[in-house]
Formats: structure tokens, sequence, C-alpha cells
């Protein structure tokens, strides 16, 4: 498993936001993006995300030397990021089960179980969205990212929102996480960066 | 594929469901628009073509006002992001496109009937009137999901959504009116003529381009 970016240029209006981003990551191993308010390292995010897409530049994400096609991407990624929002007048129930059938998750209510035991959202499961806290949506965005098991996890500001114990849940996961797959995530957070095996510096 | 667009699709039926935002409004400027429509011409004898000409004006101008919602909802929840991360954009356009079909399916099982019982004029070729109505309905619900699509970042969308919509649609208005009209006045008149020919091509076109340009709007 492996991300390789090549010379990332995007710009708004006359402006680069990213200018010759360049970097690898592999099974294992998890990249920091770190930068200034405002350097880019969201536009980044977004870009490995699928979200934006460049205006020159190339991302190969393989999985044993086979290079995972454009329209396969998006059931290898998941993501967690502020901007990212959930539909909130469904439950958290309903907007996993969304995500699980789009990405064809077998036995996905056993995996809703699992994963709201371990973010302590499963007395909350049948709630919109709309009523939960910040540091609730922010859990329950990590189920999301994760129901689908995916290949590669993008994270923008990982402990936004949480208290203590989110953010050690959200640690934990990472520790797991950058054994097995590849991370790449967004902060300026000291603590944040002790999961980081490389550090990329987003300069606009 | 088929799978995506039926997930996609029940997701937007449920979030509907919940929020009524575009049933109520197509339902109300329906109503409201048949309401003053009936008013304004009171007890005078009009006559069928002129009918059939406030049929369409009814349909197309309600449509209007609710196919803007399927992607301007996704804007204002900031949950367009969310949809471009988890889903390809052609099973998206392709659910989106069956919802605008079924809102405005359900407006005309509705106000079709409405607008004859309001009006009290026979139709004298009921076959010719439903296929005209049904490729109206595809064809009103391409070319509204795609500009919907488009205007959707804008600022300033609502009359952005109306006033470039309006030249797109405006074949399937003029058509429909125009195979309205045979229905409405000449009994035994063929089930297809050169209208409802010319309504299927539109709809082919509309649709196969809406589909071809939506991965450029979705994304860029």
């Amino acid at each position: 498993m492996k991300l390789q970016v090549d010379n990332i240029y995007k710009r708004y209006n006359r402006r680069y936001i990213l200018k010759d981003i360049s970097f690898t990551a592999a099974r294992g191993q998890s990249v920091a993006l770190t930068g200034p308010n405002g350097s880019g390292k969201t536009t980044l995010i977004k870009v490995l995300s699928q979200i934006v897409r460049p205006d020159k530049g190339e991302m190969q994400f393989s999985i044993e030397d086979t290079i995972i096609p454009r329209e396969e991407l998006n059931r290898h990624i998941g993501l967690v990021g502020p901007y990212l929002q959930l539909y909130q007048e469904l439950t958290a129930y309903e907007n996993l089960i969304f995500i699980a059938g789009l990405r064809r998750v077998n036995n996905a209510v056993d995996r809703i179980k699992k994963l709201a035991g371990e973010v302590g959202l499963e007395k909350h499961m049948h709630r919109a969205v709309h009523t939960y806290s910040s540091g609730m949506k922010q859990r329950l965005k990590y189920m999301f990212a994760l129901m689908g098991d995916p290949d590669y996890l993008f994270v923008d500001e990982p402990t936004s929102n949480l208290d203590k114990a989110g953010i050690d849940w959200v640690y934990s996961l990472l520790a797991g996480w950058k054994k097995e797959k590849v991370l790449v995530f967004a902060t300026n957070d000291e603590p944040d960066l002790e999961f980081a095996d490389k550090v990329v510096s987003v300069v606009s | 594929m088929f799978h995506e667009v039926w997930i996609l699709f029940k997701k937007d039926l449920l979030q509907e469901f919940r929020s009524k935002a575009a049933i109520n409004a197509i339902f109300l400027f329906s109503i409201v628009t048949l309401t003053a429509v009936s008013y304004s011409i009171g007890s005078h004898a009009i006559s069928n073509f002129i009918l059939a000409a406030l049929l369409w004006i009814v349909i197309v101008f309600s449509a209007l006002s609710a196919f803007s919602h399927i992607f301007l909802k996704e804007e204002e929840a900031q949950t367009a992001d969310t949809l471009k991360l988890i889903a390809q954009p052609t099973p998206i356009f392709l659910s989106k496109w069956l919802f605008n079909t079924l809102l405005l399916t359900l407006l005309l099982m509705v106000i079709v009937p409405l607008f004859i019982a309001v009006f009290n004029f026979q139709v004298k070729n009921i076959p010719l009137l439903l296929l005209s109505i049904f490729l109206g309905d595809i064809g009103l619900a391409s070319g509204g999901t795609i500009v919907a699509a488009l205007i959707a970042k804008a600022s300033r969308r609502g009359a952005l959504f109306s006033v470039l919509s309006f030249p797109i649609l405006l074949p399937v208005m003029v058509v429909g009116i125009s195979a309205a009209q045979i229905a409405f006045t000449q009994e035994g008149s063929p089930l297809f003529p050169s209208e409802i020919t010319a309504l299927f091509a539109y709809d082919v076109v509309l649709f196969t381009t809406s589909l071809m340009l939506f991965d450029f709007i979705w994304n860029d």
C-alpha cells in the first residue's frame, strides 16, 4: 500500500495555494502536514481525498504495486475534517447505514455497534445528528470514515472539538492505524506530531 | 452503479420525508398558480388551446420552484464534499434526476386532474396527454437537475436558476403545449404525432448531455 504525490499545484483565482508538493507514504507510515493557518493544509487534504482536483501534478494510490483506478479510489479513502458534514436531519445510525450501503460493508449493523462502542456513542445512535454536540459529531465523523475500512485515512485537525477521553481514543486509533494503513493528517498541535513518521511542511 | 444510485436516492427520499422542503415548495407553488389562473379567468369561456398553454405554464414554473433544492441543500448543509468523497458523479446525477422526476410525477398526478376539474373541460385524447406529460416530466427533470448542479455554488442562485433553466426547458414547454392542444381538441388523433417524436428526441439529447456534463460541473 503506497501513496505517491508528485508536484501538486493548486491555485484559487490567481494565487497558488499549493505549489510543488511532493511526498510519499507507504504502509505503516504516517505523514503529518504542518504549516501556518492559510498555508494550504486543508486544500492538500481535499486534493488527496479527491474532493478537489489539482491544477497540475500526479497522485498514485497503489496496493501491492497495482495502481487503484480513479473511479474506484473513493472506496479506499476515509476522511475526517471539520468541513466534512454529515446529514443533520438523519440519525447517526441512518448516516452510517448510508455509507455502509455505498461501501457495500458486510454485517454493517455489527460494525456500527462495534465502532459506536469504541467511540462511546452506542446510546446516541438513533438521535438526529443536529442534536449532537460538536465533540459527538467529531466522533461520528471518525465512525463514518472508518465504516468502509479504508486503506488510506486522511484527517484534518485530528483532535479538534474532542474532550480528553476523545483525544485518547483518537490517539489510540492513529497509533493502531499507522501500523497497517496509510495515514496523512494535518495539524499544528505538538502532541499530534508524535504519531508522524514524516513531517511535510506546507507553505503557500 | 445501480446499487449506488438506489442508496443515494433512498437517502434523498429520507431527507425529503424529514424536511418536506421540496414537496412543500412544488405543491404550494402549483396550487397558488392554479388558483390565481382560475380566479383571473373566472367564468369566461376559454378555448382549449389556451388551456393547454396554461397547464404547461403551471407545470413548468412549479417544477422550477422545486428543482433547485436538490443540489442547493447539499451546498447549504455543507454535505457536497461528503458526497464527492463517497460517490462517483454519475450515480449522484442519476439519483438526483430520479428524485426530481419522482417529485414532478407526484405533482403531475395531482395538478393535471385538478386543472381539468377546475376548468371543467373534456380531454379528447387522454393517452396522448399522458404520454406528452410523461416525456415532458423526463425532459424537465433532466434540464432542471443539471442547471441545479450548475448554480448550486453560485451566489444569487434563485434568479440564476430561472434564468438558466428557462431557455433549456422552453422547447419542452413549447412542444408540450402543442401536444396538449392536440389532446384537448382532436378526438381520435394519433398517439405519436410529430410533437411526441420531438419531445422524445429532446429528452434523449438533454438527458445524455446532462449526464456527460455533470462530471465537469460537479468536480470543477
